[in-house]
């Protein structure tokens, strides 16, 4: 399956690149709206991105009254991605969100490195989260741990059915001739291909620590980068910075991982799944 | 919106700036003052311009060579192609009674376009060197001034002004001309919305500058 990278994408003004997927990931959702971070947001580096952008949205209310029934629309199956500053956050949230069943999955996102007030453990907001709602929870993790598996491990047993990996790491970018931040509020989160030798450690480190469902996302630009996440153990993809620069990657992204799979004798990428772990030897940190 | 690569007519120096011709192939050119995603090479991110011309098969954008994404796009000879999506965001209203165009610097960009959409209005342009200034040929019945003078002080009342400049001129237009269109600028990732980058306060609230403008009606 190929999906967005949550806040990478708005389909209510490109229906059509929103509709190229086979789901759609919104911007995080939290209880209140939240106007976000001030300009300057995002920063070009030499092998990423920066943004800032402090989890801009609408807030739950306005979401469910008008966002929402436009998402449905579209006819694409909706994950809501989620944040908040406490458990209890999460908890209504996703309780609010249970009602809706045109809503397939919620994605928490428990990894933000735009916002002040750091979340609670992942393991603990996954439990609140498990109490308030049935659909599948997918806990969208950050790489900046010491040990992401035991992260994963730990929300598997608070009750998670999937992980999105990853979310971006704190950067900065200084304006070379003032020395000074180029984002007004300093750091942002880096994406982009920068991120991706540290997305798949992720992914193959929480496959091999959980063995659960992934969508592995960081850094993907092509079809090729894509069987790698399968091969590290993503069952789905989600393209992020990528959709900045090219709102028809989705589209050729998929066709470009079909040829890749084939390429190497399978007859669908599904097959690549977990491939890279055959010889786990090698995955093996030190 | 439509993401086409299109091809490299030329590459012309004008002034201290650089106008990039493209073949147009089936890419709109939309109302000026609306703007492009052009990929610039090597780097990550497409850098946003607005159509500066749009010549029989073609689309023109002027380019300050400022960082390495537009100094990339300055060097694209004839023969190398670029990716382009576009055009985004909103344009000029030309439905105006006694249009006067206002510009500083790169923000004369989008001004030959739309001076020849409105045929030829008057025009005052600011810039900060005599070299820079030669950026002014593009704009028939322009007024010229170089810093120190200001393009503030050109503007004759009774008129109305679509300007597209630095912010401070954008700011001091805005004092002094009441409805005036003003196209602002801000860093993008995308142009199409995705990224929320562009956000600027309007009417005290942090919107996407590619979706509400780049221009807007000063208040």
């Amino acid at each position: 399956m190929l999906l967005n990278a949550s806040g990478c994408l708005d389909a209510l003004v490109a229906p059509d690149v929103a509709r190229s997927l086979d789901a759609f990931v919104t911007k995080t959702v939290t209880p209140l709206p939240r106007d976000g971070n001030a300009p300057v947001r995002i920063a070009e580096t030499d092998v990423g991105m920066l943004n800032s952008i402090g989890l801009a949205n609408p807030g739950i209310d306005r979401f469910l009254n008008g966002s929402l029934p436009r998402l449905e629309q579209l006819g694409v199956p909706l994950w809501v991605s989620v944040g908040g500053f406490e458990t209890d956050d999460y908890a209504e949230l996703c309780s609010r969100l249970d009602d809706y069943p045109s809503i397939g999955t919620l994605e928490l996102n428990v990894s933000c490195p735009n916002v002040e007030a750091p979340a609670e453990s992942a393991a603990q907001i996954v439990a609140a989260a498990r109490l308030a709602t049935r659909k599948p929870l997918w806990a969208k993790l950050s790489p900046a741990v010491p040990d992401v598996g035991e992260v994963a491990k730990a929300a598997q047993a608070a009750g998670a059915d999937g992980l999105s990996l990853v979310n971006t790491i704190r950067g900065l970018k200084l304006d070379a001739r003032t020395l000074r931040p180029v984002l007004g509020p300093g750091q942002g989160g880096l994406s982009g291909p920068a991120l991706k030798p540290i997305a798949l450690a992720a992914v193959a480190t929480c496959y091999r620590a959980t063995r659960m469902p992934i969508v592995g996302m960081g850094g993907i630009r092509t079809g090729d980068d894509a069987l790698e996440f399968v091969a590290a153990g993503a069952r789905h993809v989600a393209i992020g910075t990528t959709l900045f620069s090219d709102p028809d990657a989705p589209a050729r992204i998929r066709v470009e991982l079909h040829a890749a799979a084939e390429r190497r004798g399978w007859n669908t990428y599904e097959d690549a799944y977990a491939a890279a772990h055959e010889e786990s030897l090698s995955l093996r940190t030190t | 919106m439509r993401r086409e690569r299109l091809d490299v007519v030329a590459n012309e120096p004008v002034g201290a700036y650089t106008l990039l011709r493209v073949r147009r192939g089936g890419i709109d050119t939309g109302v000026p003052g609306q703007f492009f995603m052009l990929e610039a090479p090597g780097r990550l991110l497409p850098r946003p311009m607005s159509l500066c011309l749009a010549p029989p098969g073609e689309l023109a954008f002027l380019i300050d060579p400022v960082g390495p994404g537009t100094r990339a796009l300055c060097t694209l000879d004839r023969g190398e192609a670029l990716q382009v999506l576009g055009p985004l965001g909103n344009g000029f209203h030309l439905d105006v009674a006694r249009p006067l165009l206002v510009g500083g610097g790169i923000g004369i960009a989008p001004l030959p376009y739309l001076s020849e959409q409105l045929r030829h209005p008057p025009a005052v342009l600011g810039f900060r060197s005599e070299r820079h200034a030669e950026a002014a040929s593009l704009v028939p019945n322009a007024q010229v001034c170089v810093e120190p003078t200001l393009v503030t002080e050109l503007i004759p009342p009774g008129f109305d002004v679509l300007a597209c400049g630095p912010e401070p001129l954008l700011e001091a237009v805005r004092a002094m001309a009441g409805g005036a269109q003003l196209a602002w600028e801000a860093p993008m990732a995308c142009g199409y919305g995705a990224c929320y980058g562009c956000a600027v306060e309007i009417d005290g609230a942090l919107k996407r500058l590619c979706v509400e403008g780049p221009v807007l009606c000063a208040a």
